[in-house]
């Protein structure tokens, strides 16, 4: 690997704030500079507004912040934050660049890795440094039945981190840097053009954002027995998931899919039901805090990833379980 | 004028596969011999997407790309059994890479240019072993072509090209000038069943194979991006509390009892 200026983050904003991934990747970035004396880090912001981001960037430890602001990039185009990207690359020339899989990070960094000659070290759970200062990815494959680390051998290495799986550092106030303002022709950049955009909105808690999840999958064995999740959510406070199987079924909207490629939730706690437990599907749950498996076949996979679990019928467990909960819970 | 498409797909291990199945050997992921392979399931869907362009146009030819070694020629024909037209293997040991999608990307776009006047270029989202989601997007990168991923839904209107692509919540739709890359996801919908007619005519199909020389690949002059350094099986690092009962509703009424001692609810 090529000397290089330290590392580079592609960030993503939520509103005006740097999104939760981005200050993950920047608390990432800066345990990278431990092994890299004297290099420095850096961050882009593409938004409609980047000025307060770019602080909290700093604060998260970034020296200096790219920033690139346009009416466009409230809801980018990910051909847009490529040309961003690349240009901050340009100023910045680090060895390591590093991104987020999220929704826009998995159309952003792939693209940006082959346009700077190289592949993309895809979805990290973690990242170090060799002794020849190479990037180390570590990241489950074939669906979580190995675990392999790849040395980046390229001039640049560029790497998305899995949501969730490196803890975002505490902001320190105290820390100061540079915002350099990027001039990039946008319109130019964007040959996907976005022409329309439907919402599919569900009731009640964002499966996302929800404390409890309550998940089921092909066990349930049609769409009514969601219903049964429904009430089991609503009594604890929780949103309504689902296994892809049961998606594809029809059963519920895809909207509900938690998975490798549906959602990813970190709940404090995630009770899955007639799901067997296929690491596509505990892609999108497996930094739950607690994991509760319901399943009829005690060798399912999932109850390898449960804290707690119960081998038996979930029409007989549940209402007995809630039954009880609604007792507990008065 | 033919619509040509181009549709890539890989031989996969059968991501059903048990978990006890699973080995690792000389820093490669096994299965035992006797679990036969699969075209990734994305991929499927990326034939269906074809498949509905080429009824919906009257006038298309469907060329199915797959790169590797090793090729289970049963399993490799079953696009063809589908519906697709033709069968392209780019068949060479130096194919044969899992971690590094460099060689891959090459490969697919040498191939596609060779192939000639391709309007439309179909992949599935991701792979089920390496799940990288990156070689159809390399592939349009190095075509110089625009790529539309994640699609639900692909309608070809003259030359422009209308996806559907999926998000958490709902669908974008977005429009690019042909040729084109779309990958495509499952929201797609469920792929045909080959019927017998299709699996007779593909019995009677001969793939073409293309070497790394037929496509003028200097494989030695492209630089890796990675090195495997370890491959490992995971460690979980949860222990399992399994409730028992007297039966399955004692069972439930135990662990809601066992919840609420931890404070978890």
């Amino acid at each position: 690997m090529a000397d290089g200026n330290g590392i580079l983050v592609i960030g993503e904003m939520a509103g005006n704030e740097p999104a939760s991934t981005t200050l993950e990747a920047l608390a990432a970035g800066l345990s990278l500079l431990a092994s890299l004396p004297g290099e420095k880090l850096s961050v882009v912001l593409a938004g409609a507004s980047t000025a307060a981001a770019a602080q909290v960037a700093i604060a998260h430890g970034a020296q200096t912040a790219y920033t690139i602001e346009d009416a466009s990039l409230a809801d980018p185009a990910p051909e847009a934050v490529v040309a961003a990207a690349q240009e901050a690359v340009r100023q910045a020339s680090p060895r390591i660049v590093l991104g987020s899989k999220t929704i826009l990070g998995r159309d952003v960094l792939p693209r940006l890795a082959f346009r700077l000659g190289t592949a993309l070290a895809q979805d990290c759970t973690a990242v170090a440094i060799d002794d020849a200062k190479r990037l180390l990815a570590t990241r489950p494959v074939y669906g979580g039945n190995a675990v392999a680390t790849v040395a980046c051998v390229s001039d640049i290495a560029v790497a998305a981190l899995r949501a969730k799986s490196i803890d975002a550092g505490e902001p320190d106030s105290s820390r100061t840097g540079e915002v350099v303002a990027l001039s990039v022709d946008l319109a130019s950049a964007v040959r996907v053009r976005p022409v329309d955009r439907v919402e599919q909105t569900a009731e009640g808690i964002r499966l996302e954002d929800a404390r409890v999840v309550i998940s089921g999958g092909r066990g349930l064995g049609g769409p009514e027995p969601f219903k049964e999740l429904g009430k089991l959510a609503a009594l604890l406070g929780g949103a309504v998931g689902a296994s892809r199987a049961a998606c594809d079924a029809g059963w519920v909207p895809s909207s509900y899919q938690v998975g490798l490629t549906g959602k990813t939730v970190t709940p404090e706690l995630y009770i899955a039901v007639g799901i067997s437990g296929a690491s596509q599907h505990m892609a999108g749950c497996s930094n739950s805090r607690t994991i509760v498996a319901i399943n009829k076949d005690a060798g399912a996979n999932i109850f390898k990833d449960a804290r707690f679990g119960v081998a038996g019928d979930w029409q007989k467990v549940l209402p007995a379980f809630m039954e009880q909960l609604q007792e507990l819970l008065g | 004028m033919t619509l040509k498409i181009v549709v890539t797909a890989k031989q996969v291990i059968d991501p059903e596969t048990p978990t006890s199945a699973f080995g690792i050997d000389s820093n490669a992921v096994t299965v035992p011999s006797n679990q036969s392979p699969v075209i990734n399931g994305f991929d499927e869907q990326a034939i269906e997407a074809a498949l509905r362009l080429k009824e919906a146009s009257g006038d298309a030819h469907i060329t199915v790309v797959s790169v590797g070694s090793g090729f289970a020629l049963d399993v490799i024909k079953k696009p063809l059994a589908m519906g697709a037209d033709e069968l392209i293997l780019l068949d060479d040991p130096a194919f044969d890479n899992a971690i590094d999608p460099t060689v891959t990307v090459a490969a697919l776009a040498a191939a596609i240019r060779k192939i000639g006047d391709v309007d439309v270029v179909l992949a599935g989202r991701q792979a089920s072993d390496w799940d990288n989601a990156q070689v159809p997007i390399g592939v349009a990168e190095a075509l110089g072509w625009p790529v539309a991923t994640v699609a639900k839904k692909v309608d070809i209107n003259g030359t422009t090209l209308r996806v559907e692509r999926v998000l958490p919540d709902g669908h974008e739709v977005v429009e690019a000038d042909l040729p084109a890359v779309v990958t495509v996801s499952n929201e797609l919908g469920t792929p045909r069943y080959p019927n017998m007619r299709g699996i007779m005519a593909a019995r009677r199909v001969q793939p073409t194979v293309w070497s790394a020389a037929d496509l003028d690949l200097a494989i030695g002059s492209l630089s890796p991006a990675f090195e495997l350094v370890s491959l490992s099986k995971p460690q979980s690092g949860v222990e399992t509390e399994m409730i028992t009962g007297d039966d399955d509703e004692d069972a439930g009424r135990k662990l809601a009892q066992r919840l609420r001692d931890e404070r978890i609810i």
